[in-house]
């Protein structure tokens, strides 16, 4: 006989796995009523220290090599991969969805790394353009990250949709913080665990946890969060992020989608997160 | 050479007496638990921004980034009007004239290291001449640095006459002396080092250059707060702290304050006789107070980058 350690999922910042500083936590039941374990729920103030990490890890995730967040994009679905069936069992308890279901969307997910991993290197090619200039220079236009990018998780899906929404922004060089859908923290706290056991560096993916409703004005309103990525959201939690985060111009993602689609990816996902700057270049003669 | 002996300055106790090292870290440690909020923590962050000498010692520098951080220190956040000036510009000696140009008729003084800043390792006469010259140029204030190589082989009648010669070539301006504790390798010799520089003269006792690591810590600054205290019951005569270097977010700062509020009273909570050397901590404080006035976490991309 002996007692069953039961999980505290952590918030995932600056790549440890932290407590929330408020000390809050929330008690995880599956659908059929059995103790999951406790969730930490992020705090204003763990928002706060989240949107520093994302930014002090932002300049380096975007000076490594495309090719090399290729590698590490590939490697998230690697470890997705090898932890599938474990994954789709916590899914499977905290969603109440089939176990079946649960493998499918892991499935789906992978792929979605496969995608959004081959992308990053042919990025520049594709969108970058030579431009016609009137005189004896070279204009080009290339993308660039947009910086830090807050995406509050589509609430309709445990891994698929916040997955989707996370790899088009960290495959150019940004960095996030997560809002996790509120039915769905464990899940949200154990793709952390994946993230940091494939290279990713710690801040360029943030994961908080608990309730998205109280965190959402802060994170609108926060002057150093450049985009916002929603899905699936509720229309006045779109309102509030168009209003709020007008005041630094926040780019905002929005829509309805079913992201378990095998071709729910496109590269005007990736585009949505990127600037473009365009450099003239004297031709020598 | 002064005639002066520090022997017959000193009491006995302030060389011979050691300092309780880990009873000063762990008091240092407990000022930051202290819990200040709101109203109380929008006074401690204007008083904070009006000890700073805001600082730029780069080999980089020049007039232009002089000028522009002597129009942020008299205005600190042309946002918010209602901000008070900082304590004083700290610049090398030569762009004394260009901060003092600046800065004429604001109310925030000119501060300039001198003295060979930060190693000293120059003859005495060459450090004196250039505190003539700074003061001349119309600095208001002298940071010098202590002779650490006469004080590490005990040759603390040397520091002390130095320091004394240069407080004699600043005239009218006040004197900060500066410790560099980074390298005085334990906390009795900062004692030791604070009670000779308060001795000869100094108007501050300075940490650090900013340019030696550990530079500014919470227990160092302890054991010189407590030695100011010894001092002033001594001599009646208040002498004020500089803690400089690694100072970077106002919680630090407000930490600070609170040392300085329990360790020596409401008195020395004045830019007269406290100031902080700092160069990033001052947008921090002003991203704070944004955050106050407008609800709004704030964004670095958003202030001045100096």
């Amino acid at each position: 006989m002996r007692l069953n350690v039961i999980k505290t999922y952590k918030l995932y910042v600056g790549g440890k796995f932290i407590r929330s500083e408020s000390g809050y936590t929330i008690e995880r039941h599956s659908k059929d009523g059995e103790f999951l374990g406790h969730a930490c729920k992020g705090s204003r103030k763990d928002l706060r220290d989240a949107v520093k990490a994302a930014r002090s890890a932002q300049a380096g995730w975007a000076g490594k090599t495309a090719y090399n967040r290729g590698q590490i994009l590939y490697r998230i679905g690697e470890m997705l991969e090898a932890r599938s069936e474990e994954f789709a069992e916590l899914m499977h308890a905290e969603s109440g969805a089939s176990l079946e279901e649960c493998l499918k969307e892991v499935e789906t997910a992978v792929d979605r790394c496969v995608y959004y991993a081959g992308w990053t290197d042919k990025l520049d090619s594709v969108i970058g353009t030579v431009n016609p200039v009137a005189g004896p220079f070279f204009g080009f236009s290339v993308p660039e990250p947009t910086g830090v990018v807050g995406i509050v998780a589509d609430p309709s899906t445990a891994l698929i949709g916040m997955l989707s929404q996370v790899l088009p922004v960290i495959s150019t060089g940004n960095t996030c913080v997560v809002l996790p859908a509120d039915d769905y923290p464990l899940t949200a706290s154990e793709f952390g665990e994946i993230l940091s056991t494939s290279d990713v560096p710690g801040g360029v993916v943030n994961i908080l946890g608990g309730v998205q409703e109280p965190l959402n004005p802060h994170l609108a309103k926060h002057m150093d969060v450049n985009a916002i990525s929603l899905s699936n959201a509720a229309a006045d939690t779109e309102d509030l992020y168009v209003s709020e985060g007008a005041e630094n111009l926040k780019r905002i993602r929005s829509g309805e989608a079913d992201w378990m689609q095998p071709d729910a990816h496109s590269l005007s996902e990736i585009q949505k997160f990127v600037e473009t700057k365009s450099v003239w270049h004297p031709v020598e003669a | 050479m002064s005639s002066l002996s520090l022997a017959s300055l000193l009491s006995p106790g302030a060389f011979d007496r050691p300092v309780d090292q880990v009873g000063a870290n762990e008091r240092a440690a407990k000022f930051t638990k202290r819990s200040i909020k709101t109203e109380a923590k929008h006074q401690g962050l204007l008083m904070a921004i009006s000890m700073i000498d805001l600082t730029t010692l780069e080999g980089k520098d020049s007039p232009g980034k002089v000028r522009q951080l002597c129009t942020k220190g008299i205005q600190p956040d042309p946002e918010d009007l209602s901000l008070p000036h900082v304590g004083a510009i700290c610049v090398y000696p030569s762009m004394v004239r260009t901060a003092a140009s600046a800065l004429e008729g604001s109310g925030v003084n000119v501060a300039s290291v001198a003295t060979a800043f930060p190693s000293g390792q120059l003859a005495l006469s060459e450090r004196l001449k250039e505190v003539e010259q700074a003061v001349s140029d119309g600095a208001d204030e002298i940071d010098m640095v202590i002779n650490r190589g006469a004080f590490l082989s005990g040759r603390y009648q040397e520091v002390f006459e130095e320091i004394v010669e240069v407080k004699k070539a600043c005239g009218p301006a006040h004197l900060k002396v500066i410790l560099e504790t980074g390298e005085l390798e334990s906390y009795d010799n900062v004692r030791r080092a604070s009670h000779i520089g308060m001795m000869a003269g100094a108007d501050f006792i300075k940490t650090s250059t900013g340019k030696v690591s550990p530079a500014a810590t919470m227990p160092v600054t302890l054991v010189m707060l407590e030695a100011i205290r010894e001092h002033y019951l001594e001599t009646g005569r208040k002498i004020g702290m500089k803690p400089a270097g690694g100072i970077r977010t106002s919680k630090q700062a407000l930490h600070y304050l609170v040392m300085v509020k329990e360790t020596l009273g409401d008195d020395w909570l004045t830019p007269d006789l406290f100031r902080i050397g700092a160069s990033s901590l001052l947008n921090d404080i002003l991203m704070q107070l944004a955050k106050q006035r407008t609800g709004a976490y704030q964004s670095a991309d958003y202030f001045s980058n100096d």
